[in-house]
C-alpha cells in the first residue's frame, strides 16, 4: 500500500479472480494504468480479454460475487478496493457512471426511459420526482432525442436502437460523473448511429471534463478518440501507449492483428488481412510462457521463450509499454518490413 | 416496430382497447364452456345409448317404481330433444324456472342451474352458500403461501448454495411431493388431536358467525395448503430470482449506485414476480373453483367438496353448476392476470 | 329364538349371554362417572371389546351435554318419510315416532316389535287384508297439537303415493289397496285415499290387496310417522319436520349441519323405546372419514352416524391397540355379501356345475377383502343371523377351514358333464374395490379345479338397471357369476328374501334375483309365508325358504358383513341395536 497518485484514475496491479468450480478465473491479472480528467482511454481485446471485468471493477460491481480481488483502484485520492462498500456504492452512479452495451437488455424493460434516468438522478440528489424529471427530459434532450418532453414516458422497447443507446448515456450522465465508462458503446448500431454516438460521448466528455474509459474490440472505435490505448489480452495489458504508438508504431503481434482487422472503407468488410488465428486463451490454464504462444506467428524468433517464460511488460519508448519477448529492433522490423507495407499495398 | 409508433401517449388507449378485447373473448369463453359441459354431461350419455329413464332414475330414489321414473322424465323434461333442454337450461341460467317440489311449485330464480338429485337442493344457492367458505380458504392460503413461498425463494437465492438455501428448497421439495391429504391429515392428528392446539376437522365456522373460530378453525387447512403452493412458488421465485440477478439491468440498476436492497426489491423482484403473477393467478382461479383436497381432508364445505361429493354421488346438475362457476372464476382470473400483465409489463400491451 | 341368540353371541366370541339382562340398563359398564374433561375417547372406559354388543356400555341416565354426530355422506333427506338408509330410520326415530318399532335392548330381543304411537301390535282381520291401529292418546308434536290419525294416513299418502318423494321405499303403494289414487300433492282430498281408513281421530286401518303378515314390520318403517297436511312442503318439509319424538329441530342446513334440541312436548311416559338425555345433538354431514375416526378415537364426537365403522387405517391401528379395541363393538349388518349364479347362463343351467363352485371356493380368499373376520363372517346361507328366522346350515361344506373341497368340487364338474372345467364370466361393479377382491379371489379358487374366469367390470351407477339387473344383458354377455350384496328393509326373512329369490320378481332390468331363480316351491313358500300370521310358524317357513335357496345352489354366501365401531368412552348409555346393526341413536348419553 502506497501513496495516493497524481492521477485522476489510477490503477495498481488489479487481479480479479473467479473461483470456480474448474478452477480459478483470472479475469484480470495485474493490470495497472493511469487516467487523467479529460482524457480518453481506450481498452481494446477480444471478448474474455478481461476488458469488461475491469470496468466492473473498478466501479465495484464484483464484491459479493465471489470474486477474489487484489491491488489498488485510486479515484480521485481514494482507494476503493480496501474502502467501505457502502461508500464506494454512493460513488457509483455519481462520481462514476458507466455506458453498458445493448441497452435493450441493460435497461429494465418494465419501467419507462424516463423513470429509469429519474431514478439514477435521484439516488444521488435529494429533489422531488417532478425536478428530476424536467432533469431527465434535458438529458434526453441533450443527448439527441426529439421531443423528449413525450418520449420521457415510453419504455426501452419503444425506442430504436441508438435512441436507446442515446438514453443510456442520458442515465449515465445525469449525474455529471467524473469518470465515464463506455462498455461496448456502439456494437449494436450502424456505422452512421455509431458515429454519432461517438462524437456525442466526446462532446460531453469536453463539456464535463470527464475522464472516459471505451472499451471495445474493434480498434477503430477508439481511434479518434482515445489519448492513449491499452491492449488486453488473457488479462494482461500486453500494449499501452498514446494513440500514435499504437496506429503508427505498434509492437506486439497482437496488436498487430487487431490492426489488420479493423473494418475499413476501401476494404470489403469480411476481408482480413492479418487474420489471428486461433481462440482466444483459457484464463483457468493459462498457456505456459507468453498467453500468447500459441496464436503467435513470431514464436520462432524468441530464442524459445515464448512457451518458457512469462514476457515482461517493458517501457520501448516514452511511456509506449509492450509485453513481448521479441527485441524491440526485432519488433520495430517487423512491423516496418512486413506487416506495415502489407496494410498499405492494397 | 420499436421507435416505429407515433410519440404521444398510447398507453392508456391501448390499455382499454385490450380490456374490452379480453373481456368480450372471456364472456364468448364462457358460453362455449356452458355449452360444452352440457353436452359432456347430457348430449354424450345420450349418444352412448342413455336412454331418458336412465338419466330420470338418477333423479328418483333406490328401487323406484317405473312410474315414479316416468314422472321424473315429464318433470325435468328428459324426453326433449338435446337441443331444446340446452334451450331450456340456458334459458335458465339467464331468466329463471319453476320446479315442483310437492304441494306447490319452487321458484328457482336467475340463474338457475337446476336442482341436485341428491338432495333437491337448488344448485345456485348452494353454490353461494359454499362459496365464502371456499373464499376464506382460498384468499387467507393465497397470502401464506405468497409471502412465505416468495420471501423463502428470494432469500434462497440471495444466499444461494447456503445451508439456509439447502434447507429451504428440501423442504420445498417435501411440500410439493407430499399429498395433502397425508399432511392435512398428520397436521390435524398432531395440532389438533394430540397437543389440541387448533380445532379438529369440521369446525370450520363462517367469519360472520364467530371471526376467532373462523380463524383458529382456519389455520391449519391456511398452511397446509398454502404449504403445497409455497413450496412450488419458492422454487418459482428462487429459479426466476436467479435468472433475473443476472440480467444486464440489474448490473445497469447497481452502477448507478442503488442500495441492493432497492435492486432485489424493486428491479430484481418486479421482473421476477411477473411471470409468478400469471401463475398466481391461475391458481387462485383454480382454488376458487375449489380446493378439493383441502377442503376434503378438513372437512370445509366449500366448491371443492361440493363437487368431489358430486361427481360421486353423480349429481349432473351440481357438477354441472360447480363446472360453470369454476370456469367462471377461471376465465375472471385469466382474465384479471392479462389485464394486470399489461399493466405491469408495458410490453404486453402492444402484442 | 333363544337359540338364535345363543349361536348368534357364540359367534361374536363372547363368552356370556348377558343381553337380556343388560337391557335394563342394570349390568356392565359400572356407572362411569369418572372423568370430567372427555379429552380421550379410549381412556377411562372399563368395557370390553364387543360389551356394546350384547349389553349397555357406560349405562347412566345424566342428562345434559351435546351429543355430536358426524357422517362422511349427506342423507338423502331426513324427512322420515323420504329416506332409505338404515341408519337415518334408526336416527329419524330421535324426532319421528311410527306406529310400531324395535325394542331397545340389545340381542334378539331388539328384533321385537313393540308399539310406539299405537297402543298395541296391529290387529288383523280374519282374511288379513285389514291392519287397525289405536294410537296412544295425547301424543304431541312439538309446537303442541295431538297427534291425529289423519296426520298418519296423510303421512303414508305423500311418501308412498307423490312424485315428489322419491327417496323412500313404496311398500304402502305396492301393499295397499289404493288403485288409482294419485298422491295428495295432486289430489288435495285426502279422503280419496282409500288405502288407508281413519274411523275416528285415534284409529288407523290400513287396507291390504293381498295379506301380508309381517305388516308391522311394515308400519315400523318411519314412513308412518305422522304428518299434519296443512305444515307438508314436500321435498322442503325436511327442512321443518313436526317431531313427535325426544327431539325437534332447532336449525337444519341442508348437506351440512343438523342441530336438534329437547322436544318439551315429548312425555316419556308414552314411551317405551326412547330416551332423551342430551341437551342438544349436532350432525356434521360430508366429514372427512379419516378425520371422523381421530375425533372419534379423540373423544371430540361420539358417533359416526353412518354406522359402517371405522376406516382401514384407524382399524389397523385399533387391532394394535387393545385399549382401543375395548372401546370397539363389531356388530352384523343388516348385509349378506354373496355372488349369485346365472340359471340361464350355460354351464350354469346344470346344478353340478353350480354345486362345482360352491364347493371350491376359498371363503377365507373371499372373507380378506371384507377386512377378515372382523369384517364379515363366513356365510352358508341366504339369510343373515339377526335376521328374524335364521337357521344354521351348510349344505355345501367345503373343508373344515372353508377354504374349498376339491375333491368334491371335481366330483360335481364331472357330474355336470365338464370334467376338466370350464370358463365363464365373472361380473362385478369396478369402482367397487373390495368387489374387484373378491372377484380375484374367486378366480384364483376356481382355477384350481380348472374352471376360469374373466372378470367383467361394470360402473355401480347403472350395474342394476343396465348390467347385472338386466337377464338379456346377463344371458347376451355370459356373466355366469355376479358379484352383490342385499340387506333387508326389516329384519324378517320374507324381508330379505322376497327381493332376490322369488320368481316372480324376476324383471327386464333392476332385477335383484340375478340367479333368475323362478322354483315354484319357493314361491308358493314366500306366500304361505306372508299368509301365515303365527310369527313361530312364520319364522319356520322362511328358514325352509332359505334351505330351499340354498339347494339350487345358485346363491353363494360370502360373508355377513360386520363393522367395527368405535365406542367413544364420553357416550354413554350405549348398545349395539341388532335392528340396524349400529348403536341405538335414541339412547345415547354424552358425559359431560
Amino acid at each position: 500500500m502506497t501513496t495516493p497518485p497524481q492521477s485522476f484514475l489510477e490503477l495498481r496491479d488489479l487481479r480479479i479472480h473467479f473461483p470456480t468450480e474448474d478452477g480459478l478465473v483470472k479475469s484480470v491479472d495485474g493490470l495497472s494504468f493511469k487516467l487523467d480528467r479529460g482524457k480518453t482511454l481506450g481498452i481494446v481485446g477480444e471478448s474474455g480479454s478481461g476488458k469488461s471485468v475491469t470496468s466492473l471493477g473498478i466501479l465495484g460491481l464484483h464484491k459479493g460475487g465471489g470474486a477474489k480481488i487484489s491491488g489498488e483502484i485510486w479515484l480521485d485520492g481514494e482507494e476503493l478496493v480496501t474502502a467501505d462498500q457502502d461508500h464506494v456504492r454512493t460513488l457509483r452512479g455519481k462520481k462514476m457512471a458507466m455506458i453498458f452495451q445493448d441497452p435493450l437488455s441493460s435497461m429494465h424493460p418494465y419501467y419507462s426511459v424516463g423513470a429509469q434516468i429519474i431514478e439514477a438522478y435521484r439516488i444521488h440528489h435529494k429533489v422531488s420526482k417532478a425536478v428530476a424529471r424536467k432533469h431527465a427530459i434535458d438529458l434526453l434532450g441533450r443527448v439527441g432525442i426529439p421531443q423528449p418532453d413525450k418520449r420521457v414516458d415510453d419504455y426501452p422497447h419503444q425506442f430504436s436502437g441508438g435512441m436507446r443507446q442515446r438514453a443510456m448515456i442520458a442515465m449515465s450522465l445525469s449525474c455529471d460523473p467524473e469518470l465515464l465508462i463506455a462498455d461496448e458503446p456502439t456494437t449494436a448500431l450502424d456505422v452512421t448511429v455509431q458515429a454519432q454516438i461517438l462524437d456525442l460521448m466526446t462532446d460531453l466528455q469536453r463539456e464535463f471534463n470527464s475522464a472516459l474509459i471505451i472499451i471495445t474490440h474493434d480498434l477503430g472505435v477508439v481511434a479518434e478518440l482515445s489519448d492513449d490505448i491499452l491492449v488486453m489480452y488473457g488479462g494482461k495489458c500486453i500494449e499501452y501507449g498514446s494513440a500514435e504508438d499504437i496506429f503508427y508504431r505498434p509492437e506486439h503481434p497482437y496488436t498487430w492483428g487487431l490492426l489488420g482487422s479493423m473494418p475499413r472503407l476501401d476494404r470489403e468488410p469480411t476481408e482480413r488481412l492479418l487474420p489471428i488465428k486461433g481462440t482466444p486463451p483459457s484464463l483457468i490454464n493459462v498457456p505456459s510462457g507468453c498467453a500468447f504462444n500459441p496464436r503467435c506467428t513470431f514464436t520462432d524468433r524468441t530464442e524459445g521463450r515464448s512457451t518458457s517464460e512469462v514476457p515482461e511488460l517493458a517501457e520501448t519508448e516514452g511511456g509506449h509499454l509492450v509485453r513481448c519477448h521479441m527485441s524491440r529492433e526485432e519488433r520495430r522490423s517487423i512491423w516496418d518490413n512486413e506487416i506495415k507495407p502489407m496494410m498499405e499495398s492494397t | 416496430m420499436p421507435g416505429s409508433d407515433p410519440p404521444g401517449h398510447p398507453g392508456r388507449t391501448i390499455v382499454v382497447a385490450f380490456i374490452v378485447r379480453r373481456v368480450i373473448a372471456a364472456v364468448l369463453m364462457l358460453a362455449v364452456v356452458s355449452a360444452a359441459t352440457f353436452a359432456i354431461f347430457f348430449l354424450i350419455p345420450r349418444a352412448l345409448g342413455q336412454t331418458p329413464e336412465g338419466m330420470a332414475s338418477r333423479y328418483v330414489g333406490r328401487d323406484a317404481t317405473p312410474e315414479a321414473i316416468q314422472g321424473a322424465v315429464k318433470r325435468m323434461h328428459l324426453d326433449d330433444p338435446i337441443l331444446v333442454q340446452y334451450g331450456r337450461f340456458a334459458q335458465g341460467i339467464v331468466a329463471g324456472q319453476d320446479y315442483s317440489l310437492g304441494p306447490k311449485k319452487a321458484e328457482c330464480p336467475a340463474p338457475c342451474f337446476g336442482f341436485s338429485f341428491n338432495n333437491n337442493q337448488p344448485v345456485w344457492p348452494t353454490l353461494l352458500d359454499r362459496l365464502p367458505a371456499t373464499l376464506s380458504l382460498a384468499f387467507g392460503a393465497a397470502i401464506v403461501w405468497l409471502i412465505s413461498g416468495v420471501g423463502i425463494g428470494v432469500i434462497s437465492a440471495l444466499r444461494r448454495g447456503t445451508l439456509l438455501d439447502r434447507t429451504a428448497m428440501t423442504v420445498a421439495l417435501a411440500g410439493v411431493s407430499l399429498p395433502i391429504y397425508f399432511t392435512g391429515l398428520v397436521s390435524l392428528s398432531v395440532f389438533a388431536y394430540t397437543l389440541g392446539i387448533f380445532p379438529g376437522g369440521g369446525s370450520y365456522t363462517p367469519i360472520t358467525q364467530n371471526p376467532v373460530m373462523w380463524f383458529q378453525a382456519l389455520i391449519l387447512p391456511w398452511i397446509t395448503l398454502a404449504f403445497l403452493y409455497a413450496a412450488l412458488y419458492a422454487r418459482l421465485t428462487r429459479a426466476g430470482m436467479l435468472e433475473t440477478m443476472s440480467e444486464d439491468y440489474i448490473r445497469t440498476a447497481r452502477a448507478k449506485g442503488l442500495k441492493e436492497s432497492t435492486v432485489v426489491v424493486k428491479h430484481a423482484l418486479r421482473a421476477t414476480l411477473t411471470p409468478i403473477l400469471t401463475i398466481f393467478g391461475l391458481d387462485l382461479g383454480l382454488l376458487l373453483g375449489g380446493a378439493v383436497l383441502t377442503e376434503s381432508t378438513f372437512s370445509i364445505q366449500g366448491i371443492g367438496k361440493l363437487v368431489i361429493d358430486a361427481i360421486r354421488g353423480n349429481d349432473l346438475p351440481v357438477v354441472l353448476g360447480v363446472t360453470l362457476f369454476a370456469a367462471f372464476f377461471i376465465v375472471l382470473a385469466n382474465l384479471i392476470v392479462d389485464i394486470l400483465y399489461a399493466v405491469v409489463d408495458p410490453r404486453v400491451r402492444l402484442s | 329364538m333363544r337359540k338364535i341368540n345363543v349361536l348368534t353371541l357364540a359367534a361374536m366370541g363372547t363368552t356370556l349371554a348377558l343381553g337380556l339382562a343388560a337391557c335394563g340398563g342394570t349390568a356392565g359398564g359400572g356407572g362411569n362417572a369418572t372423568t370430567g374433561s372427555g379429552a380421550s375417547g379410549a381412556a377411562a372406559s372399563t368395557a370390553k371389546y364387543n360389551d356394546g354388543y350384547t349389553k349397555v356400555v357406560n349405562p347412566s341416565d345424566a342428562k345434559g351435554g351435546t351429543l355430536k354426530f358426524a357422517l362422511t355422506d349427506e342423507p338423502d333427506s331426513v324427512d322420515p318419510g323420504n329416506t332409505y338408509y338404515a341408519w337415518n330410520w334408526d336416527f329419524t326415530r330421535l324426532y319421528a315416532r311410527p306406529l310400531m318399532t324395535y325394542a331397545a335392548e340389545p340381542g334378539d330381543a331388539g328384533l321385537k316389535l313393540v308399539p310406539d304411537l299405537a297402543e298395541g301390535a296391529g290387529e288383523a282381520s280374519a282374511d288379513g287384508l285389514t291392519w287397525t291401529y289405536k294410537l296412544k292418546k295425547g301424543i304431541k308434536y312439538d309446537d303442541g297439537t295431538e297427534v291425529k290419525a289423519a296426520d298418519v294416513k296423510y303421512a303414508v299418502a305423500r311418501s308412498n303415493f307423490t312424485d315428489e318423494l322419491t327417496d323412500g321405499p313404496k311398500y304402502f303403494a305396492q301393499y295397499l289397496d289404493a288403485d288409482g289414487y294419485k298422491g295428495p300433492y295432486k289430489d288435495k282430498n285426502l279422503d280419496d285415499f282409500k288405502g288407508v281408513e281413519t274411523p275416528d281421530d285415534y284409529t288407523v286401518v290400513f287396507k291390504l290387496k293381498h295379506p301380508f303378515a309381517e305388516f308391522d314390520f311394515l308400519v315400523a318403517n318411519p314412513q308412518t310417522a305422522p304428518v299434519p297436511q296443512a305444515k307438508d312442503t314436500g321435498v322442503d318439509y325436511e327442512k321443518t319436520v313436526a317431531s313427535t319424538g325426544p327431539f325437534k329441530f332447532e336449525s337444519y342446513e341442508v348437506g351440512k349441519q343438523l342441530n336438534l334440541v329437547r322436544n318439551t312436548n315429548w312425555d316419556q311416559a308414552t314411551d317405551t323405546t326412547r330416551k332423551q338425555l342430551p341437551d342438544r345433538i349436532e350432525v356434521q354431514y360430508k366429514q372427512n372419514a379419516e378425520d371422523i375416526d381421530s375425533r372419534l378415537i379423540a373423544g371430540q364426537i361420539q358417533v359416526d352416524l353412518g354406522g359402517t365403522g371405522v376406516q382401514s387405517a384407524a382399524r389397523a391401528k385399533i387391532v394394535g391397540d387393545p385399549k382401543l379395541k375395548d372401546s370397539t363393538d363389531n356388530p352384523f349388518t343388516p348385509f349378506n355379501r354373496y355372488a349369485m349364479m346365472s340359471t340361464q347362463v350355460k354351464p350354469f343351467d346344470n346344478i353340478e356345475c353350480r354345486k362345482a363352485v360352491q364347493y371350491a371356493t376359498d371363503k377365507v380368499a373371499t372373507q380378506a377383502p371384507w377386512g377378515g373376520p372382523l369384517g364379515g363372517e363366513i356365510g352358508t346361507t341366504a339369510m343373515t343371523p339377526t335376521t328374524v328366522g335364521y337357521k344354521a346350515f351348510d349344505l355345501f361344506p367345503n373343508g373344515a377351514d372353508h377354504t374349498g373341497d376339491l375333491a368334491k368340487a371335481k366330483e360335481s364338474l364331472a357330474a355336470c358333464g365338464q370334467p376338466n372345467g370350464f370358463a365363464t364370466n365373472i361380473a362385478v361393479r369396478g369402482d367397487r374395490t373390495k368387489e374387484v377382491q373378491v372377484a380375484e379371489a374367486m378366480q384364483a379358487s376356481l382355477d384350481r379345479v380348472g374352471i376360469k374366469l374373466t372378470i367383467k367390470k361394470y360402473p355401480s351407477g347403472d350395474w342394476s338397471a343396465q348390467y347385472a339387473g338386466k337377464p338379456d344383458f346377463v344371458h347376451k354377455n355370459n356373466l355366469g357369476i355376479m358379484v352383490a350384496g342385499w340387506g333387508s328393509d326389516w329384519p324378517s326373512g320374507f324381508g330379505f328374501l322376497s327381493q332376490i329369490v322369488d320368481g316372480r320378481f324376476i324383471k327386464p332390468s333392476g332385477n335383484y334375483n340375478m340367479m333368475e331363480l323362478n322354483d315354484k316351491s319357493v314361491n308358493d313358500l314366500l306366500d304361505k309365508g306372508i299368509q301365515t300370521t303365527d310369527a313361530t310358524a312364520r319364522n319356520e317357513i322362511w328358514a325352509e325358504v332359505d334351505k330351499k335357496v340354498m339347494e339350487s345352489a345358485a346363491f353363494l354366501p360370502f360373508v355377513y358383513e360386520k363393522t367395527l365401531i368405535f365406542r367413544p368412552s364420553n357416550l354413554t348409555n350405549v348398545y349395539v341395536h341388532p335392528a340396524y346393526g349400529m348403536y341405538d341413536y335414541t339412547w345415547l348419553g354424552v358425559q359431560q
